[in-house]
């Protein structure tokens, strides 16, 4: 079994390469994943790059990205296979005047050309190496979750008229979570943790200038500094990745060059998408004390 | 040479037992600790560190992390207690001889100093504090982490007074070495130094920017001072010792009336998603609920089609079942964080509910409900509640017997068959009247009446506590300390 990545370091300069700045932690848990071939539960606050970390790595190994989008209500025909039911009727009717025996029949249509595949079972008979992304695996029902646990422990879906399709190549997975929900101890049993939290501040400013065009290193770094100084008020929601980066991206339009507060309080909204987080925000900023218990 | 390599061919019993000894160590630690490791977690454990590299920290760090913790508010007390077994104790962090490793501190070459981790000066053994101050003030304006480490180093060795075998916890160290080096004063000096540079005075705006940028690098400082207590107390006393004093309660089980100033903010920070959790359950649960009563008539009629055979039960939509709350609090000193959290659990929920009220007393009582109407952020709320309500009869020591008659005198009429009421406090009346034929009188018209109680069950009815007396009143009094307590009644409530 030939693995995809050499080292950490080699990894992390690799995802790099393809503008997804990541850490230790983050390029470490990829690296194992690779190596054990166990699939990776990200969570993590919405708009971290949780989605992004799946795009990114399946740029780098040049594998194909594999989506499965989780909602509630997801079931089994949508998620891993379906038969293809006016297909089967069709070929039923065909055979319609022939003396064709039933059995033979039934054998004809539960075979792989009556078959749909769905992403995961997709993901498992592909050739070539893919990256399957399975995004907020917890907007499920908890019975639904136990679908995805063969598939994630054994890399193999069993269906009952055909058997056990095993994967022909061990795809890299990825499950992002939102933590609206505690997933299910199976779940998280099968998966390697990582926790994509906030950058610090060094590496948000390197995110914005990586991402964002045309900014100056001067007004990403105050970009960092006020992003930080507002992700430790208490709010409702605070400010993501993403985020950020229309904001700075938004102060470039602007042609601002320097942060101050009439700047800061006129853009803010975009920061910021509560009411309430906004006033406080302002009021914030506006002292200079510092952190208000 | 890495691990990998030499692994690559081995099997697990090929890592060589002093690894697996000192893994499964860390993993009783672990679960000591409180943290759910399985079996098969443990395994996992097992192979990925035959893929890293052991002699870099941080990812071998990573790689236990990933396969043993796998819920993030774990990762704290995960942190601990890897810091503490897998303490640095190689030759060159020997505690007794070791020299000194700062970094020199030559004003000519205060540029090419960072990140050079090998870069170990003498002298730092006869720094005058005057000279620690300095280098102090040039770590924190320069944010250079070797320099701290090195500031932490020296200040724990000079300030702490750690002597072998003496019986005190880290804290004490840590404000010992903290109250001596004044980094608040650091702190203002930085910023003194900020405003002269720039000729012309910054905004407040500026200032809270620097502010905050000079306090995480204090922070920083903070938390290598921290290390190093911690290491030098690793080797006092042994991994074992050190681990079980250090160990601390994972968030969801803190005690509410115990709880630090640091535990606070945690719980506070931790109550948020959990509302939103729960909120999100309780929608589920109400929509995937149970059918209703079986529907005679429309069975009867759906047989017809069957020959006459009911084969298709009909049932009836079920009614939502949406309570009526009333929250009683007890907001008096020691209780009143549990109040807090409960009112704030409660509202953020809210809609589950066709109505809250929010009573809150100590021994006057009053209705509380209009703080929290039209207000988006309930943390406001909680705290005018605590500021502005009007409690306080005579003395502001807790007295429930008046409390409850204020209540009933007040709002009694307005307790309906579908009124839910919670009440919350420890039910000690400073040996006033008890008056629980009250809490009889409200059980006999409301659907139900609970007693959360944040004292441990043990301490019930010792001292002045009376929650025994009201109790027999109540339909359920439960013992709710810990957020995890909290989560499972309110889930049961709605």
């Amino acid at each position: 079994m030939s693995h995809r990545f050499s080292d950490v370091a080699a990894l992390k300069d690799e995802l790099a390469g393809v503008d997804y700045l990541s850490d230790e932690g983050i390029a470490g848990v990829v690296y194992l994943a690779d190596r054990l071939q166990k699939p990776i539960l990200v969570e993590g606050p919405a708009g971290t790059g949780k989605t992004q970390l799946a795009k990114s790595v399946s740029e780098v190994t040049g594998a194909r990205l594999i989506r499965l989008q989780c909602y509630e209500g997801l079931d089994e025909a949508k998620a891993l296979y379906e038969w293809n039911y006016k297909k089967q009727l069709l070929r039923i009717q065909a055979e319609g005047g022939s003396d064709e025996d039933w059995t033979d029949l039934s054998d004809d249509i539960f075979s792989d050309e009556f078959l749909l595949t769905r992403p995961l079972l997709e993901a498992i008979r592909a050739e070539e190496p893919v990256v399957l992304l399975i995004d907020e695996v917890d907007r499920v029902e908890v019975e639904t979750e136990a679908l995805l646990l063969e598939i994630l422990s054994d890399y193999q879906v069993s269906i009952p008229e055909l058997g056990t399709i095993e994967a022909k190549q061990v795809p890299l997975v990825f499950l992002t979570s939102n933590n609206t929900r505690e997933l299910s101890e199976a779940l998280k049993r099968r998966c390697l943790y990582l926790h994509v939290d906030y950058p610090d501040m060094e590496r948000e400013k390197e995110i914005v200038l990586t991402k964002v065009p045309d900014i100056t290193e001067n007004l990403a770094d105050q970009v960092a500094r006020v992003v930080r100084s507002i992700r430790q008020i208490e709010l409702k929601k605070h400010p993501s990745v993403s985020e950020t980066l229309d904001w700075a991206k938004t102060l470039v339009l602007l042609g601002v060059e320097k942060i101050d507060e009439q700047t800061a309080a006129s853009t803010i909204n975009i920061l910021l998408k509560y009411q309430s987080d906004i006033n406080k925000a302002l009021k914030e900023l506006a002292t200079a004390d510092g952190v208000t218990p | 040479m890495t691990v990998t390599d030499a692994a690559a061919d081995a099997t697990p019993e090929g890592v060589g037992d002093p690894i697996l000894d000192l893994l499964n160590g860390f993993i009783v630690q672990l679960r000591a600790a409180g943290l759910p490791v399985s079996l098969t977690e443990n395994l996992d454990a097992m192979q990925a560190i035959r893929h890293v590299p052991l002699e870099d920290r941080e990812t071998f760090k990573y790689a236990l992390a990933a396969t043993l913790v796998k819920h993030h508010n774990h990762w704290k007390a995960f942190e601990t207690v890897f810091e503490v077994y897998f303490s640095l104790r190689g030759d060159e962090y020997q505690i007794g001889d070791e020299l000194v490793e700062l970094p020199e501190m030559d004003d000519d070459e205060q540029g090419d100093q960072q990140g050079s981790g090998d870069q170990q000066g003498g002298g730092g053994e006869n720094l005058t504090p005057e000279e620690l101050a300095e280098m102090l003030y040039q770590s924190l304006m320069r944010g250079d982490q070797q320099m701290m480490r090195g500031v932490a180093r020296q200040a724990v060795k000079r300030y702490a007074g750690m002597e072998p075998g003496r019986p005190v916890g880290g804290t004490y160290y840590l404000y010992r070495t903290l109250r001596n080096l004044d980094i608040d004063g650091v702190l203002e000096r930085l910023l003194e130094q900020e405003q002269n540079e720039d000729g012309e005075a910054p905004s407040d705006f500026e200032q809270r920017l620097a502010r905050d940028e000079y306090q995480s690098r204090a922070n920083q400082l903070q938390q290598e001072i921290e290390a190093e207590i911690r290491r030098r107390l690793v080797a006092d006393r042994g991994v074992e010792a050190m681990a079980k004093t250090l160990r601390k309660p994972l968030p969801e089980d803190v005690d509410f009336m115990h709880a630090s100033r640091e535990e606070m903010a945690s719980l506070r920070k931790a109550i948020w998603p959990l509302t939103r959790k729960l909120a999100a359950r309780l929608q589920r649960k109400r929509r995937h609920g149970r059918k209703g009563p079986l529907d005679f008539r429309r069975t009867v009629r759906a047989s017809l089609s069957y020959g006459g055979v009911p084969a298709e039960p009909k049932f009836r939509n079920p009614r939502p079942h949406k309570p009526e709350i009333f929250v009683i609090a007890d907001i008096s000193g020691s209780v009143a964080a549990f109040a807090r959290f409960t009112l704030h659990l409660v509202y953020a929920i809210s809609g589950q509910f066709s109505k809250v009220r929010a009573f809150v007393f100590i021994d006057g009582l009053d209705e509380v409900t209009h703080m929290f109407e039209g207000v988006e952020d309930i943390n406001e709320a909680v705290h005018r509640v605590n500021t502005e309500a009007d409690v306080v009869w005579v003395d502001g020591h807790s007295d429930y017997g008046h409390a409850l008659g204020v209540f009933w005198e007040k709002y009694g009429n307005e307790i309906g068959p579908r009124t839910s009421i919670m009440i919350l406090g420890d039910a000690r009346n400073n040996y006033h009247a008890s008056e629980s034929w009250i809490i009889k009188a409200m059980n006999e018209k409301a659907r139900a009446v609970h007693w959360l109680n944040p004292e441990p069950q043990s301490y019930w009815d010792t001292g002045d506590s009376i929650v025994g007396e009201y109790a027999q009143h109540c339909d359920g009094t439960f013992e709710v300390r810990n957020l995890r307590q909290l989560e499972a009644f309110v889930d049961n409530l709605a």
